[in-house]
């Protein structure tokens, strides 16, 4: 596929500063589960964060598919872009329904780095994909909110500044409409750690900065909320479907990477005096997860174009999350089995990336529930949960 | 004052260049190939006296093939404020510097700003031939320079420490590995350097005959490093080295 000039330099761009961060430093984080903190501030400081933020805002003004091209480098150039993606998607709610004051009040400051918008709180220990049930709740006080509750899975938090949280405003039996209720609001963290807001983090099998929050009586003022009150669902889906083809667009980046890795080790590797990738039981399966990838890749453009065109694009980006989920995670495999028992060895960076790609396909949608969506929404089926 | 920098296309640092199999040179098909990164830091150099008010307008000149567009693209996404592409396949240092020569009496520049040596070939002597082709002063190997008034101050890396020289602009300059850490390109100067000018000139438009002067009998690939042996304890070192002859 021919690119235009203009993203082929942002890939190069990408490349050079990830050149700067090599396996090595993914490692030491790795193993110490650090925040790749000096990684995100100069994906930051060279502007590709604030991608989507508007000119007129310190921004770059880019189409989500452009967005896209920049998570796929990061993460074929053997990097990380899960400690930083958030600020993308996030973004988009944002943009479409904050008010003036708040895109004055925290873009510019946003695009340069000062504050960090990295959380996301939607999940609860009793609500993960059933996102309507959530027990979060916010009460009007006057000129405040005052929200209790839980939220499980925010990662980043404890690394951001800003934290779009959904939560009930609403009781689920006095609303009309079923999607009706929630509210999304924009808020500070700074001002609530240890004042209301207590955040624990989760270790995982990956280096991914997740954890728990607890609201307790928090106060926020009223201007944090997003839009009208009540409509907050209907402003998450859209970023939903950012946040879909982003990662999406990332599971191709680390197919790429698996990829490469893999036909550059068969190339160098001699066994019985030859390299093992002249043996077919070695390069077919490279060159499936090759096919498989760029399947999936033009999902992926197809996604992010319905997306920038201003169509909607629920089937598409559920579509590519799935099939870029499942080829980066086949490409995992076979980079495995094909470095044989050095890719266990953690200098060769294919098991961290192994670790880090098997998300992929459970988080932020899980495959059955995207198969669901599709038998529903686009095959007719009878809904099935 | 304008400052012109040179920047060549060449084989990425990263990766490991292969001979082809004639010994004829490097096999560059579907090889990952970037800025020198000596010219790299020419940029940043270039820039940093434009940011200080010293400069006024960076240009960038590339000879090489139509692809080294790409190159100018990143200088220019780098913060250059235009480009001039100079198409030519394989020239050699001399022919680069002749056309250079020309460019400077074109565009009167205040500083030519090159990277010591690229890393393909490692010729190092554009800017030398530069300098003794324009009769203008020199100052290689540089690890800091200071523009006051019409010097230039650089202190060149030499054995055993610092040289510093004044120099009477114009001049050329050649960076070393320790003048600056160039700087990333920035979206913000992506979305910008669309819209920057570059220009496309072939040698015939600088009246520079680029035919070689040089033949390359063979390229071939460095010696494989033997293996190593293991010695049980100092002594052993010891008694090693002095075997080999490399301690007395």
């Amino acid at each position: 596929m021919s690119e235009s000039e203009n993203i082929a330099e942002i890939r190069r761009a990408v490349q050079a500063l990830c050149a700067d961060f090599p396996g090595a430093y993914w490692r030491e984080k790795d193993s110490t589960r650090a925040y790749p903190g000096e990684f995100v501030d100069a994906l930051t400081k060279a502007g590709f964060l604030a991608a989507l933020i508007p000119e007129v805002y310190g921004g770059s003004g880019l189409a989500l598919s452009d967005a896209a091209i920049i998570m796929e480098e990061i993460q074929a150039s053997g990097c990380n872009g899960a400690s930083a993606h958030a600020q993308m998607y996030i973004m988009n709610t944002l943009l479409k329904y904050g008010s003036e004051e708040q895109k004055q009040e925290y873009l510019p400051r946003i695009a340069t780095g000062e504050l960090r918008l990295q959380a996301f709180g939607v999940s609860e220990p009793t609500s993960g994909t059933d996102t309507l049930s959530l027990r979060t709740v916010a009460v009007r006080d006057g000129n405040e909110y005052v929200i209790n509750g839980q939220k499980l899975w925010t990662s980043r938090a404890e690394y951001s500044d800003l934290m779009l949280l959904l939560a009930r405003t609403t009781p689920r039996e006095s609303v009309t409409s079923k999607t009706e209720g929630l509210s999304v609001f924009l808020i500070d963290m700074r001002k609530v750690v240890g004042n209301g807001m207590t955040i624990k983090p989760i270790r995982t099998m990956m280096n991914h900065s997740t954890t728990e929050i607890f609201f307790d009586d928090m106060r926020i003022p009223a201007s944090a909320l997003v839009g009208e009150e009540g409509k907050g669902f209907r402003y998450i889906l859209s970023g939903m479907n950012a946040e879909r083809i982003l990662i999406a667009a990332e599971c191709i980046g680390d197919a790429k990477w698996f990829i490469k890795k893999a036909s550059d080790y068969a190339s160098e590797r001699n066994v019985f005096g030859r390299a093992i990738g002249q043996n077919q039981g070695v390069q077919f399966p490279i060159a499936r997860c090759y096919a498989q990838m760029c399947a999936a890749e033009l999902m992926v453009h197809h996604a992010a174009r319905v997306f920038d065109t201003g169509g909607n694009p629920g089937a598409e980006a559920n579509m590519a999350k799935l099939l870029a989920s499942e080829a980066s995670w086949a490409a995992a495999d076979m980079c495995v089995q094909t470095h044989g028992g050095f890719g266990f060895a953690e200098e060769y960076d294919v098991e961290r990336k192994f670790r880090e790609a098997r998300l992929y396909t459970v988080a932020p949608i899980s495959t059955n529930l995207i198969l669901s969506y599709l038998a529903e929404h686009v095959l007719g089926l009878p809904r099935s949960y | 004052m304008k400052i012109i920098v040179p920047v060549k296309r060449v084989i990425d640092y990263n990766v490991k260049p292969r001979v082809k199999p004639d010994g004829s040179g490097v096999d560059l098909a579907n090889v990952k190939m970037s800025m020198n990164p000596f010219d790299e830091i020419a940029v940043e150099e270039a820039l940093r006296l434009r940011e200080k008010g010293v400069a006024t307008e960076v240009i960038a000149v590339s000879i090489g093939p139509d692809k080294a567009q790409e190159t100018l693209r990143t200088a220019l996404a780098m913060g250059a404020d235009r480009a001039i592409l100079v198409v030519a396949e394989d020239v050699e240092p001399l022919a680069v510097a002749k056309i250079l020569a020309k460019v400077m009496d074109e565009e009167q520049p205040g500083l030519v700003i090159l990277g010591k040596q690229a890393i393909d070939d490692d010729s190092n002597q554009t800017g030398q031939m530069l300098a003794a082709l324009t009769g203008r002063p020199q100052g290689t190997f540089a690890n800091t320079v200071n523009v006051s008034g019409d010097e230039v101050h650089v202190a060149r890396e030499v054995d055993g420490g610092l040289q510093t020289v004044a120099l009477k602009m114009p001049a050329i300059i050649t960076t070393d590995l320790r003048l600056n850490e160039p700087r990333y390109a920035s979206l913000p100067n992506i979305m910008k350097a669309k819209s920057k000018p570059l220009a496309q000139k072939t040698p015939a438009d600088y009246g520079v005959d680029v035919s070689p002067r040089l033949k390359t009998l063979k390229v071939v690939e460095p010696p494989v490093r033997s293996a190593g042996i293991k010695v049980a304890d100092v002594d052993a070192l010891v008694a090693k080295l002095k075997e080999i002859g490399v301690a007395a």
